[in-house]
């Protein structure tokens, strides 16, 4: 008697398409999911653990390593927690130079994000021309910060060093030329029919579900969910910039990765804005900060806008100069808690589409 | 002179062995023979280890990069090294494999792509054996090939290469249609099977301005048909890695990978015969010989096919299973239908 027999897959640790260590157990029937259980924490470093035995300061290159691919605005995250829990003014030059470099940083991570996206899907060269302009800003922020990924540049109370000279010049350069090279990435990848057909109505996601699931990020913005921390709750000063916050209104693969490259095109804008504005702003980059940091007792939530989503750090100070207790919101991690459900029904191809358009980094799930 | 070259050095080799008295004409024949298709299999493997390199060049350069450039001259000796690389690599058989399966199938890789080239005229007058179903033995041969690809990734002890040759296999059994019924449309032009004929069919308009549909199908099921990238979801290697080959490691990888370049050129090599006038020079330039000329079109088609791979993402096995079967197989059946009324057109009013 011929009889279908459910298989397990396992869409291991170790494969190409999972950005980073990820496993996903599937079960499946010919070719189609009927179950999927994802494991992560094959990259747990122990961060949060690590941090109550660090000083403040020293807390902040372990930040760098969560999402490394944006790594300032980590770093900025867990600064402005500090900052909110001390009450420290951070001057106005440093404040600038946190936007450049942090929208910097959300660059790099999206560039990536669509070239990664595109290899997935099987586009080689994608890819490579996406890294060809991140190698270009990665080589910006080792020239301002000396690393090229983990930048560590933020200091509580303002950024460790002032901009060298011309580099503002460069940067501004980069983001003359960036549109054109996104107008690349759309002939290539985005207006490929082949692509459309991969990505269009895979993985819808209603805004209900978005919002009860709390994903945040681009993931949220694609099904038409109108919250960018930058915008409903502005932290640093990002309400000098001018800027729109990209929707999509499927809430499919396609609308999510289009929503990252429209983002890139106005992190581009609000980096021109800045560098125009802090021409007229000199000063210092650091504020009136204690050497030793000693926070009060008590405990603070802070929340920005990273490339993945909503980062959210709690710090909990006992007195000392370490920290009692720091927590990470992730995105990705809360992110990938819809995956199972998402996943049901489809073909293994589509179940790398999915995931590559939630844009996860394994640092920040596993922590 | 030079048009004549290969047919001369066959003529001269004839006449030498006819010198020696005491050999019958059949046994010189056939040694004749036998050098040609030894002088047919050194030009396929030659090439296969060039189209290696000029793959990596091209995929370089579309993608800002330079590619293979220490190994030898600009590169050139990169083929050579990754050959003699993989034949020192250990050839890994899995636990609880179908050992005989598993070690035939890269053998019997390359058999299909070998014997389909004796029908090939790669010039004027130059077919090893020019048969009056030269196409029928071609198409027929080409298909055995898929059974290759499954018993590869049926004998690994792995699921991947089960998902992978199970892909396989339904892609080049649902390809075959259009392959086959587009090239039906030139046959009823020509009237026969026979590979001089068609492309003594051609000396005054090549088939590609009378039968563009044809071409488009047959150019796209040929692609699908050697796993080549839009339709490379064998070798999906975002998804399952490597598909049927993932087991494999050393020398039997290299097989693999060497035929699928061979196959590369047989279609292209079909289609040059079948669309583009085989050797037949255009334009009148009749000076530069008809073998030059086949191996010029032909390496045209083979930069279009790797033009494609770096351009295109891959497609989705459910999409590559209705574009076969609902697309172009109508569209092939319709090509057909429009030749026949065309031909009985043609021949009422007596062009």
């Amino acid at each position: 008697m011929l009889k279908t027999q459910e298989y397990c897959l396992n869409f291991g640790p170790q494969h190409p398409a999972t950005h980073g260590v990820f496993q996903v157990i599937l079960t499946l029937d010919g070719e189609k999911i009927v179950k999927a259980e994802p494991v992560c924490g094959y990259l747990h470093r122990g961060i949060e653990k690590l941090a109550e035995a660090r000083t403040y300061t020293q807390v902040i290159p372990y930040t760098d390593r969560m999402d490394y691919l944006a790594a300032m605005l980590q770093n900025l995250g867990y600064v402005q927690a500090v900052e909110k829990l001390m009450g420290i003014e951070v001057p106005e030059r440093a404040e600038y130079l946190r936007i450049i470099s942090g929208e910097l940083s959300r660059l790099t991570s999206h560039v990536l994000g669509t070239g990664v996206y595109a290899l997935d899907i099987g586009g080689f060269t994608g890819f490579l021309l996406c890294f060809r302009e991140r190698e270009k800003m990665m080589d910006l922020l080792e020239e301002l910060t000396g690393s090229r990924m983990t930048l560590s540049y933020a200091r509580i109370g303002g950024v460790a060093d002032d901009a060298p000279e011309g580099w503002l010049e460069k940067v501004d350069r980069l983001m003359d030329e960036m549109p054109g090279y996104i107008e690349e990435y759309n002939g290539l990848i985005t207006g490929n029919e082949i692509f459309q057909a991969r990505t269009k109505f895979v993985g819808e996601l209603t805004p209900e579900t978005a919002v009860n699931y709390s994903l945040s990020g681009p993931v949220l913005r694609a099904s038409g969910v109108n919250y960018d921390l930058r915008k409903n709750m502005p932290y640093g000063i990002y309400d000098r910039f001018d800027f729109e916050v990209p929707l999509g209104t499927n809430g499919d693969c396609f609308d999510r990765f289009y929503c990252r490259v429209r983002e890139m095109e106005q992190s581009v804008r609000i980096i021109k804005q800045a560098i125009e504005q802090i021409k007229e702003v000199d000063g210092p980059v650091m504020g009136k900060v204690p050497k030793v940091l000693k926070p009060p007792k008590g405990e603070v939530y802070h929340e920005i806008e990273s490339s993945k989503g909503i980062i959210g750090y709690y710090v909990a100070s006992d007195g000392s100069n370490k920290p009692y207790r720091v927590h990470v919101r992730r995105p990705s991690f809360v992110n990938l808690g819809y995956l199972d459900e998402m996943v049901r029904g489809v073909l293994i191809a589509d179940l790398v589409a999915i995931l590559g358009s939630i844009d996860i980094v394994l640092g920040e799930v596993d922590c | 002179m030079l048009e004549n070259l290969f047919v001369g050095v066959a003529d001269w080799l004839r006449s030498l062995l006819g010198g020696i008295g005491f050999l019958p004409v059949e046994i010189a024949e056939s040694i004749v023979f036998l050098v040609k298709l030894v002088a047919i299999l050194v030009f396929i493997l030659i090439n296969a280890l060039w189209l290696v390199y000029m793959e990596r060049k091209i995929a370089a350069y579309m993608q800002a990069r330079i590619g293979p450039n220490r190994v030898g001259p600009k590169g050139l000796l990169q083929t050579t090294a990754d050959i003699g690389k993989l034949l020192c690599k250990e050839i890994v058989i899995p636990k609880n494999a179908d050992l005989v399966v598993f070690l035939l199938a890269p053998v019997l890789i390359f058999v299909p792509t070998l014997m389909v080239f004796a029908v090939i005229p790669l010039g004027k007058n130059m077919a090893a054996l020019d048969m009056n179903i030269g196409l029928f033995y071609l198409l027929a041969i080409a298909s055995v090939s898929t059974l290759f690809f499954w018993m590869a990734g049926w004998s690994s002890n792995n699921k991947y290469s089960l998902v992978g040759s199970m892909r396989v296999v339904a892609q080049m059994v649902s390809y075959e249609l259009p392959l086959v019924l587009s090239l039906l449309g030139v046959i009823m032009i020509v009237g026969s099977l026979k590979m001089s004929d068609i492309i003594a069919a051609q000396n005054s308009v090549w088939f590609i301005f009378t039968q563009p549909i044809a071409f488009l199908i047959y150019f796209i099921a040929a692609v699908a048909e050697t796993n080549r990238t839009p339709f490379c979801l064998v070798e999906g290697e975002s998804e399952i890695i490597a598909g049927p080959y993932t087991e494999y490691g050393g020398m039997a990888f290299a097989m693999f990978f060497l035929a699928e370049y061979a196959n590369i050129m047989v279609i292209c090599a079909v289609t040059t015969i079948v669309f583009l006038g085989g050797w037949h020079a255009p334009l009148g330039l009749t000076f530069i010989p008809s073998w030059v000329w086949f191996f010029l079109k032909m390496y045209a088609l083979i930069f279009v096919v790797m033009w494609f791979r770096w351009t295109f993402p891959r497609i989705r096995v459910d999409q590559l299973m209705g574009f076969g079967w609902k697309v172009l197989v109508p569209l092939s059946l319709a090509n057909i239908f429009v030749t026949g009324i065309g031909m009985y057109i043609y021949r009422a009013i007596g062009w």
